[in-house]
């Protein structure tokens, strides 16, 4: 049956006089299909030697090549060097002493490298002063590698040759000369004789460069009280190993107080010995490293440190009762320890600093030595200030900045920064386009110190020298370098220091000091500022809190330095930014930290949010007119109310890759370089989100995890009741769990051969995350960025574990813990636990693999990847890991790590391992671990490993001492002692046999190879 | 009984074409090893001086002068063959016994070269006899040898390669001769038949059985055995397979330079560790840098030794690689000096072992002893270097479990060895019982 239905497509058919209709009758497409596009003219097509056929030819072939192809193993080339340096062997290290010396850190270390490539960051033991590499420094060697380090110099952001670059800038200097313009060389503190030298030499030839030493973060108060008082712009050096008390207030000594690295010393005071231990008072604001590791901490705030200060000087002083109890029982011990005691104080103020100095004085304290100061610290705030004056009025015309980013670090640094491009002559000497060099008309590439020679005078009379350890990897010249060469010497840098150093060396050659990287002398160098003399007079005398007071707000804001990212000068530096902060274990971050109970007045808070991880408020902080916006806020227990906290070195956005572009720029709010700023806060909108690693602020009252005791019971009381074996129940008779009575496994013989044991001496450990970063650099731990680290998949070997009291102290969180009884009562009371207390007790422990001879994560293993070695090392087959982490579940101690993405060579994790630079600084001798395998702590086998061969190789025994991890080797606390304890002489046996010893959940009877020692705190007040 | 006569002449005429064949080709074999005796016989010709000796001269040469002069070439002094013929015979002598004092005393010719060498010193000679210089004389007066000695030394390799092709041969007659047995067997079967018939000898009728096939497939037993038995086959061969991929035993990749250890270690018994010298320290041994390669090559320019013509190893050929190695250091044999144009050489890494496994020269070479040959197999024969051993870590178990630990004469062991020998209860300790079994001693 025929229908009459027509079925339509668009209206346009309906029409029946439609020329489309028409066409589309016709043709299939309304349009001619434009085939001669590119089919092109038929000549062309013809004359191709490609026909169709061929094409298919061709790409049937390519497609089979390249499966044969892949069937293959690759072919690996192998390039030796064409004439061989003698002094490298491939796979052997070598070791150079050098020095750092980056106007913040100054460290004698040694670098490990590896073909000429500098790996690893190690302790020169050979310096008597400042030969322990902190987190930052040993992370240092990391921003060699930097893939955004400037490559070479520019003029007018032009990249040039140096032989163009110099010529042009000296003319330009003879040419400002000529017209008479001042022209500012604002440094970092260099600390160099030979700088100091070669400076004095470039102000001679050009008379209108003055010389201004800017410290970004300033020690310019103290350095002030020290000449006053004794005529030396430096800083008194301190040996707190001879301390008995230590009274600090406001100081974080452990930290990055007047350049720090004096926690070697007080380490070696904690550990009680024969009885006895030194005694350590913290009066502060923020919780800092110092107040952590103190015995007694007393929150106060800027304004009542000065009080404190004068209280223990023992003039009256206003402050409120507890304080004032806690006060005079510090003022009875210091009296009664005399030379043995010392006061040191971090406030941003000449009165108290000069306070402090004069109560040292008066005990005759043997800790303090202001004969020789330290002088790695040199700028003068008046100074710098009047410079940023003299740059916006105009009466500065050129500026040279070395190892500065002043447009980074300036407070309110936008005003400066329009003076700044408008200057005749802007020159910055940089190792990366930072926020000044972008803005210079001249920017010279520096290298990175381990490319550099240098020298230092980091204590007076102590002198340490810089070689480089690689050849410069882009076009660079020190600033040095530059400056002969516009004062037109012909001789090198090197010959220069060469010259200073030999009349300074008296019996000890050139060669042997560069060999040893350290040398002492008596001899006196000229420093720049040698002409002023002790009669400065006291021009800061209101000092820097009462600026502060007088201003407006309602908080004391108090800056810092984080252990991870110090004054912000490695900042693109991965390792750092992942790098947990020992307090707050939150990394890729800055916040400003306030206590639980100014949080709670301003409706700020922290939450854990479903994935586990840590979100919290933003704030909006302003003083003085400044405001800086969207600031996270951290509930910081034990912060004095009425204080807030803002680390600096942070919200760095030039050259910095996009990822380590975190956290807000408190130098913004650094006004006049106070320490201390009044501010307001107001709440923001908006939630933040933390990268915070550990959620679990307290233990809960579980004495098992870290052990604690006071003096006075761990000198009279017997072992068993502070440091008693855990005890299991074996046909109902209590058995201490080390009896083999309650084992499972028949025990191996551990008497043949090596054994190596860990000890963490938690009473000299100080939390300061060197080993973590000496651990990272070792074992080629991979980055996993701040999004993973929210995650919980954070990849650190080793961690360092802080723990909050939530009662006064940890002891009596145990207390607590034990007398609960009964439903309502956990309920209610293990809720409490969690919480911190308002100035909780602190305590560090650094968690690694714990290498259990009786290991669950091996019985648990269905392909045996981890697997029991005879030396007590749990080793870790990653090749046969399928990845299922039963392993990591069944640990009890969580140190396992699996990695759950490819972090090499891989777009998504755009850190070091992802480019051939940064790759430059892995470990040759640990595998490169992939996707799907879990990894832990190896116990670094591949050192004792080495250790073993080279003594097989000269047919020796091995000595005490030379088995080491990267962790116990960076420790220069002595916290971590590794070694053999089959060696019954060994220090580490010593410490098996200590009756500090215990294992970390011993109960569990896992038999670890890594032991604690209790920690011990001296609480006996006089 | 007559009629299988027939058969058995067929029989005799096969194997009589066989042996004659057989024989013919032995003969001629022999023929060609006798052919290649003769061409042996005329060797080196020389032109022996009359005044003295060359062949002590040769050995004087090599001892007194080689380090420093070549017969053809400049080195580091000018090149000694005709030397006689260029210099007055006292002169010459005088020169070679003191030629500083020939220097000093202003003689034109000796200052004149002395200058040409840039001032370079020879040592004087004084304890060399007129016969020894003599000696010299004769030997570096030899006409240089003709290249149509390499033709002849050539000679036994060129009938080797000839027995090669023989053999093929011989396969090939063989298999012409049994294709021959298998006809005339079915001639034979088919002339019997024809004679059973004519004798009328009636075959009983075969039972119409079912083909083997089917009986096959009906047994389902034997179907059952036989799917296991292919079924483990297959497996055993698929392990095979998988168990082989990415082993690379006998991998002989073409290098850059065609460097020969069976010149170098073999012909010239050059230790392992002259040239690798980082095996003794290092977990690496060490691919040779050119330097070291330089230490002897300033001086060998040329090859002299045996060459193969059948794969082209000439002496032009090694000259050539001599050549490259010059061409990648840098240096300009003629002028003798470096001209600091270097190519580094991209040599093609033979043992590879994966990133995963740590394995440390050292601790072979230097603390166990082991000879590199145990893991490298006869490096001292191989023109091309191959992969000998299959390096995966069964092969490494294998010998760490049957190896004993060389403890002698050291210290690290003493302590040790006391106690794991009573433990064990052994004299001698493998590998494995001193803990080289374990996971982390190699993967980590």
């Amino acid at each position: 049956m025929a229908s009459s239905k027509k079925y339509w497509k668009s209206v346009e058919e309906l029409n029946e006089n439609s020329s489309i209709v028409e066409t589309l009758k016709q043709n299939e497409f309304v349009e001619q299909i434009p085939t001669d596009e590119f089919l092109g003219d038929k000549e062309t097509l013809e004359n191709s030697s490609t026909t169709r056929r061929d094409f298919l030819k061709y790409v049937g072939f390519t497609t089979a090549a390249a499966s044969l192809a892949a069937c293959e193993g690759p072919v690996i080339k192998s390039i030796p060097y064409v004439i061989h340096p003698d002094e490298i062997v491939p796979g052997l290290a070598n070791f150079y002493a050098t020095t750092v010396a980056d106007g913040f850190d100054f460290a004698s270390i040694l670098v490990k490298t590896r073909e000429g490539r500098p790996i690893k960051i190690e302790n020169n033991s050979l310096a008597t002063t400042k030969g322990g590499a902190n987190a930052r420094v040993q992370g240092s060697v990391l921003s060699l590698y930097d893939k955004n380090r400037l490559q070479g110099p520019l003029v007018d952001g032009e990249s040039v040759d140096w032989d163009y670059f110099n010529p042009l800038v000296a003319t330009r200097l003879d040419n400002l000369a000529a017209s008479g313009s001042e022209v500012v060389l604002l440094t970092q503190t260099f600390a160099s004789p030979s700088t100091s030298k070669l400076i004095k030499e470039l102000t001679s030839k050009y008379s209108n460069i003055r010389h201004v030493t800017y410290d970004t973060v300033s020690s310019s108060e103290a350095l002030d009280a020290f000449q006053m008082k004794y005529g030396e712009r430096a800083l008194a050096d301190y040996d707190f190993a001879k301390a008995e008390v230590i009274v600090s207030v406001g100081a974080d000594f452990l930290g990055d107080w007047q350049g720090g690295g004096y926690d070697a010393g007080y380490a070696k005071g904690r550990v009680p010995k024969e009885g006895k231990m030194s005694r350590h008072i913290q009066f502060e604001s923020l919780m800092t490293l110092s107040g952590a590791n103190a015995d007694k901490r007393v929150p106060v705030t800027p304004g009542q440190q000065k009080e404190v200060l004068k209280a223990l000087a023992g003039r009256s002083a206003d402050l409120p009762e507890g304080v004032q109890e806690a006060v005079s029982n510090a003022r009875r011990q210091l009296q009664k320890d005399g030379s043995k005691a010392v006061v040191v104080c971090g406030l941003m103020d000449v009165e108290a600093q000069t306070m402090a100095l004069e109560i040292n004085e008066s005990l005759g304290s043997q800790v303090i030595d202001t004969a020789k100061p330290r002088m790695i610290r040199q700028g003068k705030s008046q100074d710098v200030l009047n410079v940023i004056q003299g740059v916006k009025s105009g009466a500065i015309k050129g500026m040279i900045t070395v190892g500065v980013d002043p447009l980074y670090s300036f407070p309110n640094a936008t005003d400066f920064a329009e003076a700044y491009k408008n200057l005749e002559f802007t020159l910055a000497f940089a190792m990366r386009e930072d926020a000044t060099a972008s803005e210079s008309q001249f920017v010279a590439a520096t290298p990175h110190y381990l490319e550099s020679w240098g020298d230092v005078q980091i204590k007076k009379g102590h002198f340490a020298l810089s070689q480089p350890t690689i050849r410069p990897l882009f076009n660079t010249k020190q600033f040095q370098e530059c400056v002969l060469s516009w004062l037109g010497e012909e001789k090198t840098y090197y010959d220069y220091i060469k010259e200073t150093a030999t009349p300074l060396l008296g019996g000890t050659s050139w060669n042997q000091a560069l060999h040893d990287g350290v040398f002492e002398s008596n001899a006196t160098v000229a420093t720049e500022n040698e002409t002023v003399s002790g009669t400065m007079e006291s021009a800061s005398s209101e000092g820097a809190l009462a600026m502060a007071a007088s201003a407006e707000g309602d908080f004391d804001l108090i800056f810092y330095t984080k252990t991870n990212m110090g004054d912000g000068q490695n900042a693109n530096n991965p390792w750092l930014q992942e790098m947990p902060d020992p307090i707050s274990r939150t990394s890729w971050d800055n916040y400003m930290t306030i206590s639980a109970a100014d949080a709670e007045t301003l409706g700020l808070i922290n939450k854990h949010v479903a994935t586990g991880a840590l979100n919290g408020s933003y704030v909006n902080i302003t003083a003085n007119g400044v405001a800086l916006e969207n600031v996270p806020v951290l509930i910081q227990p034990g912060q004095a109310r009425g204080t807030v906290g803002l680390a600096f070195g942070f919200g760095k956005t030039h050259n910095i890759q996009k990822e380590m572009q975190v956290g807000v720029n408190a130098y913004s709010l650094y006004n006049n370089f106070n320490g201390v700023q009044r501010v307001s806060l107001e709440k923001a909108s908006g939630e933040h989100e933390f990268a915070c690693v550990q959620l679990h602020n307290t233990m809960m009252g579980r004495g098992d995890i870290i052990r604690e005791t006071t003096l006075e019971i761990f000198n009279t009381a017997d072992q068993k009741e502070w440091n008693s074996m855990a005890e299991v129940a074996l046909n109902h008779i209590n058995t201490p769990v080390d009896s083999p009575d309650v084992d499972l496994w028949e025990a191996f013989d551990r008497s043949i051969g090596h054994h190596f044991k860990l000890s963490i001496d938690l009473n000299a450990c100080t939390g300061c995350g060197a080993c973590v970063i000496a651990c990272h650099a070792e074992n080629n731990v991979p980055v996993v960025g701040k999004t993973e680290v929210r995650r919980s998949r954070d990849m650190h070997w080793l961690r360092i574990d802080r723990y909050y009291s939530s009662e006064e102290t940890i002891n009596a969180d145990i207390d607590k813990k034990k007398a609960i009884s009964g439903l309502g009562e956990s309920l209610s009371q293990f809720g409490e636990l969690e919480n911190p207390s308002e100035n909780p007790q602190v305590a560090f422990q650094p968690v690694m693999c714990q290498h259990c001879n009786h290991a669950p994560c091996e019985t648990v293993c269905p392909v045996a990847a981890t697997s029991h070695g005879r030396q007590g090392q749990n080793q870790m087959a990653y090749n046969r890991c399928v990845g299922t982490r039963y392993c990591a579940n069944n640990c009890p101690y969580k140190v396992r790590r699996f990695n759950w993405f490819l972090y090499s060579q891989n777009d998504e994790f755009d850190y070091h391992m992802n480019n051939d630079l940064g790759r430059m600084v892995v470990n040759p001798d640990v595998t490169v671990r992939s996707r799907g395998v879990m990894e832990k702590c190896s116990m670094c086998i591949q050192k004792t490993q080495m250790t073993i061969l080279e003594a097989k190789k000269e047919g020796r025994q091995i000595k005490d001492g030379e088995f080491q991890t990267a962790c116990s080797s960076a420790c220069d606390k002595g916290a971590m002692v590794f070694g053999d304890v089959n060696d019954e002489e060994s220090l580490i046996a010593e410490k098996y046999n200590d009756k500090r010893r215990y294992h970390m959940i011993e109960y569990l009877g896992t038999k670890p190879n890594v032991m604690y020692q209790v920690k011990v705190r001296n609480t006996e007040e006089v | 009984m007559k009629k299988v006569e027939y058969p058995n002449l067929l029989f005799k005429f096969s194997s009589f074409v066989l042996t004659a064949l057989l024989l013919i080709f032995t003969n001629t074999l022999s023929a060609q090893e006798d052919a290649t005796v003769e061409t042996e016989e005329p060797a080196t010709e020389t032109v022996v001086d009359l005044a003295g000796d060359p062949a002590a001269g040769r050995q004087l040469f090599n001892s007194n002068c080689a380090a420093c002069h070549q017969l053809d070439r400049k080195a580091i002094g000018p090149a000694l063959r005709g030397m006689a013929q260029r210099y007055e015979k006292e002169w010459l002598y005088s020169w070679i016994r003191n030629s500083q004092a020939l220097v000093q005393a202003g003689d034109p010719i000796a200052v004149a070269l002395f200058n040409e060498y840039n001032g370079s010193v020879m040592q004087a000679f004084p304890q060399l006899t007129d016969k020894d210089l003599d000696d010299l004389v004769a030997y570096t007066s030899q006409p240089k040898a003709e290249p149509v000695a390499a033709t002849t030394d050539g000679g036994p390799t060129t009938s080797g390669s000839e027995g090669g092709i023989s053999n093929t041969l011989v396969l090939g007659l063989l298999i012409v001769v049994m294709l021959m047995l298998v006809i005339m067997l079915f001639m034979v079967s088919n002339v019997l038949k024809k004679i059973a018939q004519a004798n009328n000898v009636v075959y009983p009728d075969k039972e119409k059985t079912t083909p083997i096939w089917k009986a096959f497939i009906q047994n389902q037993f034997l179907v059952l055995v036989s799917v296991v038995f292919l079924m483990l086959a297959g497996a055993y061969y698929a392990y095979g397979f998988f168990m082989q991929v990415g082993v690379d035993q006998g991998y002989a990749p073409i290098q850059p330079i065609h460097f020969s250890h069976k010149i170098h270690s073999g012909d010239n018994q050059i230790d392992c560790n002259y040239c690798h010298s980082s095996a003794r320290k290092s977990k690496h041994s060490g691919i040779p840098s050119l330097n070291v390669c330089m230490s002897c090559h300033e001086n060998i320019y040329e090859y002299n030794g045996e060459v193969d013509l059948a794969e082209g190893y000439t002496k032009e050929f090694y000259d050539a690689e001599i050549q490259k190695l010059y061409a990648a250091v840098g240096w300009d044999p003629e002028e003798r000096v470096y001209t600091g144009e270097e190519q580094p050489v991209k040599w093609e890494r033979i043992h590879n072992l994966p990133d995963l496994a740590y394995f440390n020269h050292a601790q072979h070479v230097n603390v166990a002893g082991i000879d590199c040959q145990t893991c490298h197999g006869p490096v001292e024969e191989m023109e091309i270097l191959y992969q000998y051993s299959p390096l995966t870590m069964g092969w490494c178990i294998d010998c760490h479990r049957t190896t004993d630990v060389d403890l002698k004469g050291n210290e690290y062991y003493e302590k040790i060895h006391a106690e794991l020998s009573k433990k064990y209860g052994v004299e001698k300790l493998t590998a494995a019982q001193m803990g080289a079994l374990e996971c982390g001693k190699c993967h980590y």
